[in-house]
């Protein structure tokens, strides 16, 4: 047996390829295949799939779609230009999903710039304290911040103890914001750790010796150099958001929703799988795109950093 | 207080080069800026935490108000057979999880790494695929997967899903760390007369031992936190914890949750002192 392994080269890439193949395959490449085709199928009486085939799901989603345009000022300036119950979903969650990334990014950077120029011992203890977070389970994380947040949480008892007003913040939508923040900061802070750690600084003295000012050595030295932990970041930031579930429950309550919620209703509360699928499907290919382009933007090899 | 840190934190001048002309005022402003977010970012990650583990111990039921210390929480935690038997479930199904997704995810490493076949972009990209499908997604897919093909849900189904999104980060911590691998110390065993076999026992398997060792740890941890794959492939009687957790939140304020809570933060504290110990040995 291993005699034949020896000798033969590609049954040797065979045996090693063969279990990681079969799991890749059966596991995850075949259950969106058949997620894929049902969605594109009828709901029996109880919800589940059925035949015929029909496009009925995709037209569920776009059917209400209306072209509406409108200006209001609630909540900011708000320019809207088709109405639709999905559409309306699916933009919250892209655009939410959005600025918590942008939030969480401009809060990483400078902690992990910060972290990344401290002394060799202090930058491993910074580090520890980012691992910590990072390693700890996302839903006792949330649930901890959903604690402190509640009407009679801590934060509430201590406003009230200090006669001041008690802040109304949970269930609403800058509540899911914030767990979103919460939630992914680790998981940008340590991929941009991991760039910066690496990086040059005597790069930036050269861009400045040699005339650019400290934006333009920012912008053109040091942001091609630490785009691989940037993308990595956003990315591990941005996709969880837009699929998020617990944190939709937790700290909005349900209140307000996002496509992942959405998806995950459709396959315990009100039971309509072909119709999940179909959503499913539509985020898949929404989160695939976003994350190429956002891949092709920053150049460079992003396979070191995960 | 904060600038007093500034001088603790970075030192004097800690590892930042001093700045030849007039230009230290400004960046010491901007140093008391980074300070600042620092410390108020550390203070948003930790409060909620720390604030958790404070309340464990306070025997009010509800509300924030601290009543007295107990340790009654706790002790209900460990009495009650529906939490340790998640609990178990949860490290049963690590366990099994993070040996299957080393195993396959280091081979499929080593074959990516070091042979040249057709189709390998494909799988190359194959591999980053469940790194950005959304784990709703992939439960649901499995979920679905699981119906269609009348595997009923429960101990297997939980094993065979954690395997398959555990795997992919298996392997690309194994790929960097081939990648960085010296093979001209397998060259020289096999010149010295070892065989294949021998080689791969006696030099590669020890020498890859600290990657598969932090790749393990790493593959454990994701399947112990695991709460949206697991909701979707649990069956009746296989809850794991954070399934457990969840329904528990969802009813309502328990503050047995809180307890568990802590010690699932104690664990992780523990994991992480683990696996810097392992990185800071391998560097030596």
């Amino acid at each position: 047996m291993i005699q034949v392994f020896r000798e033969h080269r590609s049954l040797r890439i065979a045996g090693l390829m063969g279990p990681g193949a079969f799991w890749l395959v059966v596991f995850f490449l075949i259950p969106l295949l058949i997620m894929a085709v049902i969605s594109f199928m009828s709901r029996d009486q109880f919800g589940f799939p059925a035949p015929p085939f029909t496009l009925g799901n995709y037209w569920d989603v776009v059917k209400d779609i209306r072209f509406n345009p409108s200006i209001s000022f609630v909540g900011g300036l708000n320019i809207r230009l088709f109405d639709g119950l999905y559409l309306e979903l699916f933009w919250r969650s892209i655009w939410l999903s959005l600025v918590s990334t942008i939030i969480t990014l401009l809060i990483a950077f400078p902690v992990a710039l910060f972290m990344s120029r401290l002394p060799r011992g202090y930058r491993s203890l910074t580090l520890f304290l980012v691992m910590i977070p990072f390693w700890t389970n996302f839903l006792v994380r949330t649930y901890a911040l959903q604690f402190m947040l509640r009407g009679n949480g801590p934060i509430n008892t201590l406003l009230r103890a200090l006669g001041l007003e008690p802040i109304d913040l949970l269930f609403t939508p800058a509540a899911v914001m914030i767990g979103l923040v919460y939630g992914n900061l680790p998981f940008m802070i340590l991929p941009l750790y991991t760039s910066l750690e690496k990086f040059d600084w005597t790069m930036i003295e050269a861009a400045n010796d040699l005339g650019a000012n400290t934006l333009q050595a920012f912008r053109r030295v040091m942001l091609p150099l630490v785009s691989p932990g940037l993308v990595a970041g956003s990315i591990l930031t941005f996709v969880p958001a837009v699929g998020s579930y617990i944190t939709v429950e937790l700290m909005g309550g349900g209140r307000t929703n996002m496509i992942g919620y959405t998806i995950a209703q459709q396959f315990s509360a009100s039971v309509n799988w072909p119709f999940g699928s179909a959503l499913s499907l539509l985020m898949m290919i929404i989160v695939t795109i976003a994350a190429v382009l956002y891949f092709r933007s920053g150049r460079g090899e992003q396979r070191t950093v995960l | 207080m904060a600038s007093d840190s500034t001088i603790i934190l970075l030192g004097e001048r800690g590892e930042i080069k001093p700045k030849p002309r007039g230009e230290t005022r400004r960046f010491s402003l901007g140093r008391f800026a980074l300070v600042t977010i620092t410390l108020f970012t550390f203070a948003f990650l930790y409060v909620p935490i720390a604030v958790l583990i404070v309340f464990s111990f306070n025997s009010a039921r509800t509300g924030a108000t601290w009543q007295s210390f107990t340790l009654q929480w706790y002790e209900r935690v460990f009495s009650n057979a529906r939490i340790l038997e998640s609990a178990a479930n949860s490290l049963i199904v690590a366990v099994l999880s993070t040996l299957g997704a080393v195993v396959i995810g280091t081979l499929m490493a080593m074959a990516m790494e070091r042979y040249r076949f057709r189709g390998k972009g494909v799988w190359d990209g194959l591999l980053y695929l469940p790194v950005i499908v959304p784990e709703i997604v992939m439960g649901i897919s499995l979920l679905i997967f699981f119906a269609a093909v009348n595997i009923s849900r429960g101990l297997l189904t939980l094993v065979i899903s954690h395997i398959a999104f555990c795997m992919p980060f298996v392997y690309l911590t194994m790929r960097a760390r081939l990648a960085d691998f010296d093979r001209s110390v397998e060259e020289a065993a096999q010149d010295l007369g070892a065989n294949e076999w021998v080689t791969f026992r006696r030099i590669t398997l020890p020498l890859l031992m600290p990657g598969i060792i932090s790749s393990a740890l790493l593959a454990f941890t994701l399947s112990l936190d695991d709460f949206v794959i697991s909701f979707f492939v649990t069956g009746v009687g296989s809850q794991t914890l954070p399934v457990y957790i969840w329904g528990q939140i969802r009813r309502g304020i328990t503050p047995e949750i809180n307890a568990i809570s802590a010690l699932m933060l104690v664990l992780s504290i523990f994991l992480v002192i683990a696996a810097q110990f392992i990185q800071r040995r391998q560097r030596t």
